[in-house]
């Protein structure tokens, strides 16, 4: 160990992976941030993971390439990563270590917040329970969002669940002409056009000015991507917590940063979990995910739609899997549906909202709210039923109710779920649509809902 | 002579402290400057192994390590009840007046008020020999919970002087003292007691009384016993966590412990803001006079999660020694096992399936043994029951993984829930098929004397139709219904109206939500009558679609939300009407 000018440097003993193992280390902390330079004068970030007998491991953000252990120094800063945060930050854009990327200088920083944030106490939280207008449909009728919940967008590769973020983005932000409404997106480890697609999407609705951007592209260092989602949710929890907007915080890819920690914990040796993640991937993820949510007696909200793709559409993968034990239900993008060019290709079956029910109803959207988005998800179940069987027994074979279920699951589908991107439904226009599909059952088969709002809304013989 | 070392290593919870020779094996510790709480889980010569049950970001080698000579242990007293505690029995409120929303570290508070005064009314008098657990008066803890003071039962009993008269004290007020061989031991309103160790009792009994919960799918089909144990996996979506918020709610039982075990803190808010203006449909106070909970939710310290279980099951033995019924409701054992892997990993054990540690059987078994209906030890005789009921995440909803198959081995009641069963909103979604329950023969007597003799059988008969069902699905599912008689085609419709009128319920209904074991057998007996009626019309030759169109059909898939509980002539009418209806059907043929 050398001193210069007070500051303590390190040599480099190891380097393998994202990972340096730094020597001769006698006053380093669990979590602080580290620099580390080379010989160059270059500058990279780091964390502790592990110190002791002298050692501490240091995980480098910007990956190790071109470092070496002699002309290497490590520099423990005294203090764990922190993110500059001002109002100023609404419509900059940043690098996944929440940098300026945008050419101008780093924003007047009114205070530096710890990036891993604390837990929220829950007996300190206000349950969620107002409802969002995306203008989506199937949204606010059925897997219906409301103001501080988690609710991950579960999709595959090359479909279309970007447009759907953008669109609940562009149109949530709209209603109530709410001046403290902000956008918090984090790109993680994503192709530089979809990032660029969600910047040209919010510039176009004038969102933009009322965004924060954290961009972490495909060619950025994936070790980074361990970061983004954090500055992203300490930005959001600030203009929430502090300044009492509503934020929307979309963070995409989540697989990269599952991904990322993957190799951090490969490289480290753990014993892994399942397919190599590790153990406490859970418990990683939820260290975001329940950064969402309102406070009692503070004004603001921050609702989280984070995106993620299932490799090979499979559900049980133990990304989406994890996240869908967390979040507030999923919204599941289908892979059948999006063949069919419908948009957006939403399976409503495996899809749900756990806050749906206190976010609707009487108040907030309409008292038969809740019965008829049950009918509707009854109907079009049995449709998929049937459908299944006509493909067996042919058409012929069919019941004439089964045909009236037939008949429902086409409406539902085209008339229902398929809209334009442009399109902004309102949530009455929405219920209308429910009702017609509900409409085209006999009354005999309605069992969810209750016999007043039959007689009010039902417009069948 | 408490330990005192030095941090030497730090990695997430997981510290190592030198200088411990001192330290005992799971004894508490304080950690470092800012005093985080921890507990030794391995010594090797002087270094202590220490899971932290705060976060660690932030501490250095170096700093100090001190022992508390104790282990892990709760408070055990009035305040409890209406609680909502982190892992280690901190109460959340008093740590939010500490740090605000977020949840600060090293803080340290008492788990219940200790200067608030209960109002004593003493049953044992000066000069009384009392033994460990003994009742020697009681406070009246909320309007729900009448509380006794015991002996503790590592106390060592004694004479009885002087004892207070009734009266308003406090929890530090002594309120007799004890002798014994010459020693003086004082009593107070709480002791303390060890959450690794199960609390002492008399004799254990058969667990034969059904626990209800009101939920149709589990009393009439599944049931569980007050004493008894159950498990619900299930993958995500599948409405695990409004099952076990239905048993907290409606249960028969007088105390509630809910453990949130690395769960969401919106779930916990939501029992927060519910319970307080839900009426327990017996008594009509707020369940929350009757309910603890436990909250270690999942992004607050991991190691903390670990205690989180051993803390709740503490409470709940705690009130069972008073004779209550308590049900302790565990959402999710799954994430208690991966702070179990955790720990292990970080220990660097040898590990087993899927990087568990080779303990977690004997781990889970330890758990629900602590489950029982006993006598409790000590005087007067009380019986009192612990039941557990543990919820299961088993990764990708797959039932081979290690917790949910280690879990089957020990416990009785097994409710299965099924995606596709929620894909389609079969609310509760627990799958008739898969599930089973152990108790099923053992509470029989209980429904038999208290509601009808006729429910074993009846409650056979629909189950059985259920299976029969299943059968003909397979046919259906290649040939088509047409390929079915009508006799077997009346199945399927039964089965339809078992589903959606008895097995599905609606929760957030204000009627369905709780359904009186009266109401249940009645729904049951109508269906089953359904079915004997449609199988003597078939037989009369009435068709089919007939017996499917009656207007009773619709009444009784809706009986369940529009009959209230108090309105039972309304079901016996709904009888008379079906018996009417399947004579007209049959008369439409005599006039053919």
């Amino acid at each position: 160990m050398t001193t210069e000018g007070g500051v303590q440097y390190s040599k480099i003993a190891e380097i393998k992976g994202p990972l340096v193992v730094v020597d001769d280390v006698d006053n380093a902390a669990f979590d602080e941030l580290v620099e580390v330079e080379t010989n160059e004068g270059e500058r990279r970030l780091g964390k502790v993971l592990e110190v002791g007998n002298g050692k501490a491991i240091v995980q480098v953000f910007e990956g190790t390439t071109g470092l070496s252990i002699s002309g290497t120094n490590a520099k423990f800063v005294g203090k764990v990563m922190e993110m500059p945060v001002s109002k100023e930050v609404l419509g900059r854009v940043f690098d996944g270590l929440g940098r300026p990327k945008d050419g101008l200088p780093d924003p007047i920083a009114d205070k530096f917040i710890d990036i891993n944030g604390e837990p929220m106490n829950p007996e300190q939280r206000e349950y969620p329970k107002d409802f969002i207008q995306t203008g989506v449909s199937v949204i606010d009728g059925l897997i219906t969002l409301v103001r501080g919940q988690k609710l991950p967008i579960f999709s595959g590769s090359g479909m279309s669940h970007n447009l759907l973020a953008a669109q609940i983005a562009r149109q949530a932000s709209v209603v109530g002409t709410n001046d403290d409404f902000a956008v918090v997106f984090a790109a993680i480890g994503v192709q530089y056009s979809e990032a660029e697609y969600f910047r040209k999407s919010l510039e176009e609705s004038g969102a933009l000015k009322r965004s924060v951007l954290f961009l972490n592209t495909a060619d950025d260092p994936a070790i980074e991507r361990i970061i983004t989602p954090r500055v992203a949710l300490t930005v959001a929890e600030y203009l929430a917590f502090e300044l009492g907007m509503h934020v929307l915080v979309i963070l995409t890819d989540m697989t990269n940063y599952a991904e990322a920690l993957r190799e951090i914990s490969a490289a480290r040796e753990e014993v892994p979990g399942r397919k190599g993640y590790p153990g406490y991937l859970y418990t990683d993820l939820s260290t975001l995910y329940e950064r969402a949510g309102k406070l009692n007696g503070r004004k603001g909200s921050v609702t989280q739609v984070p995106i993620l793709s299932m490799p090979s559409d499979d559900i049980t993968h133990p990304i989406p899997d994890l996240t869908g034990y967390i979040t507030e239900g999923q919204v599941v993008v289908g892979r059948d549906l999006f063949r069919q060019g419908v948009y957006p290709p939403i399976n409503i079956l495996m899809s749900l909202s756990r806050l749906m029910k206190d976010g609707i109803g009487e108040g907030s959207t309409r008292e038969d709210h809740a019965e008829v988005a049950n009918q509707v998800y009854d109907a079009y179940s049995r449709a998929q039923e049937v459908r299944a069987l006509a493909g067996i027994v042919g058409k012929a074979g069919l019941t004439e109710i089964d045909l009236k279920y037939m008949d429902v699951g086409d409406v539902f589908e085209k008339e229902f779920l398929s809209q334009a991107t442009d399109e902004n439904r309102t949530i009455d226009e929405t219920l209308a649509i429910l009702w017609k599909i509900v409409s085209k059952l006999p009354k005999n088969e309605i069992t969810k809902i209750k016999d007043k709002y039959v007689d009010q809304y039902y417009q069948g013989e | 002579m408490t330990a005192q070392g030095r941090i030497v290593w730090v990695s997430g919870p997981a510290v190592r402290a030198d200088g411990m020779a001192d330290a005992k094996m799971y004894e508490t510790v304080t950690v470092g400057n800012s005093k985080l709480v921890g507990e030794v889980i391995r010594l090797t010569g002087d270094v202590a192994f220490i899971q932290v049950y705060e976060s660690t970001s932030g501490l250095k080698p170096g700093e100090p390590v001190v022992g508390t000579g104790n282990p892990l242990s709760v408070l055990l007293g009035p305040g409890i009840i209406g609680q909502l505690y982190d892992g280690i029995q901190r109460p959340l409120k008093e740590l939010s007046k500490a740090s605000g929303s977020f949840i600060g570290r090293g803080i340290t508070t008492t788990p219940v008020d200790m200067v608030k005064t209960y109002h004593f009314v003493p049953t044992a008098s000066n000069g009384d020999e009392v033994l460990p657990g003994n009742v020697i008066g009681t406070v009246q803890e909320t309007d729900l919970i009448e509380h006794s003071i015991m002996v503790p039962p590592n106390h060592p009993g004694g004479k009885i002087s002087n004892l207070v008269s009734e009266g308003d004290y406090n929890l530090e007020t002594e309120l007799a003292t004890v002798e014994k061989d010459g020693q003086n031991v004082p009593l107070k309103m709480y002791h303390k007691w060890p959450v690794r160790k199960p609390r002492p009792y008399n004799t254990r009994y058969d667990a034969t009384v059904p626990l209800l919960t009101g939920q149709r799918v589990i009393d009439t089909f599944f049931p569980i016993a007050k004493g008894g144990t159950g498990s619900i996996p299930g993958a995500f979506g599948t409405g695990k966590t409004v099952t076990l918020h239905q048993i907290a709610k409606w249960a028969n039982s007088q105390v509630v412990v809910y453990i949130g075990c690395g769960e969401r803190g919106n779930e916990m808010t939501e029992v927060l803001v519910e319970f307080p203006h839900l009426k327990d449909p017996r008594s009509g106070k707020p369940l929350m006079d009757r309910t603890v909970l436990v909250a270690n939710t999942s992004n607050m310290p991991v190691a903390a999660r670990e205690a989180s279980i051993y803390t709740g099951v503490t409470i709940a033995e705690y009130y069972r020694d008073m004779g209550k019924d308590v049900v302790l409701v565990a959402d999710s054992t799954s994430r208690w096992a991966e702070a179990l892997r955790e720990m292990s990993g970080r220990l660097e054990e040898m590990p087993a399936e899927e990087g568990y540690p080779s303990y977690l059987a004997s781990r889970l078994a330890e758990f629900y043994e602590r489950a029982g209906r006993v006598r409790a030890a000590g005087s007067p005789d009380r019986d009192g029951s612990v039941t557990l009921i543990g919820a299961v995440s088993p990764s990708g909803g797959d039932f081979t993984e290690p917790v949910t198959t280690h879990t089957m081995r020990f416990i009785k009641t097994f409710w299965a829930l099924d995606a596709k069963l929620a894909y389609s909103r079969h609310y509760p979604s627990i799958n008739w098929m898969n599930s089973y329950s152990g108790y099923l023969g053992d509470i029989a007597k209980w429904w038999g004397e208290n509601i009808s003799e006729d429910w074993f059988g009846i409650r056979n008969e629909a189950y059985g139709i259920l299976q029969r069902e299943d059968t003909l699905k397979e046919i259906v599912k290649l040939l088509g219904p047409d390929a079915l008689p009508d006799e077997e085609k009346l199945i399927l419709e039964i089965a339809r109206m078992v589903k959606i009128g008895l097995l599905q319920q609606n929760s957030f209904d204000d009627v369905d939500t709780y359904c009186s074991p009266e109401k249940q057998f009645k729904l049951l007996k109508l269906v089953v009558d359904f079915y004997k009626l449609g199988q003597q019309s078939l037989k009369e030759g009435a068709p089919l679609a007939s017996i499917r169109e009656l207007p009773v059909v619709t009444s009784l898939l809706k009986a369940r939300m529009d009959i209230k509980d108090d309105e039972m002539p309304k079901l016996d009418q709904l009888e008379t009407d079906m018996k009417e209806q399947f004579k007209n059907i049959s008369g439409v043929k005599v006039k053919n």
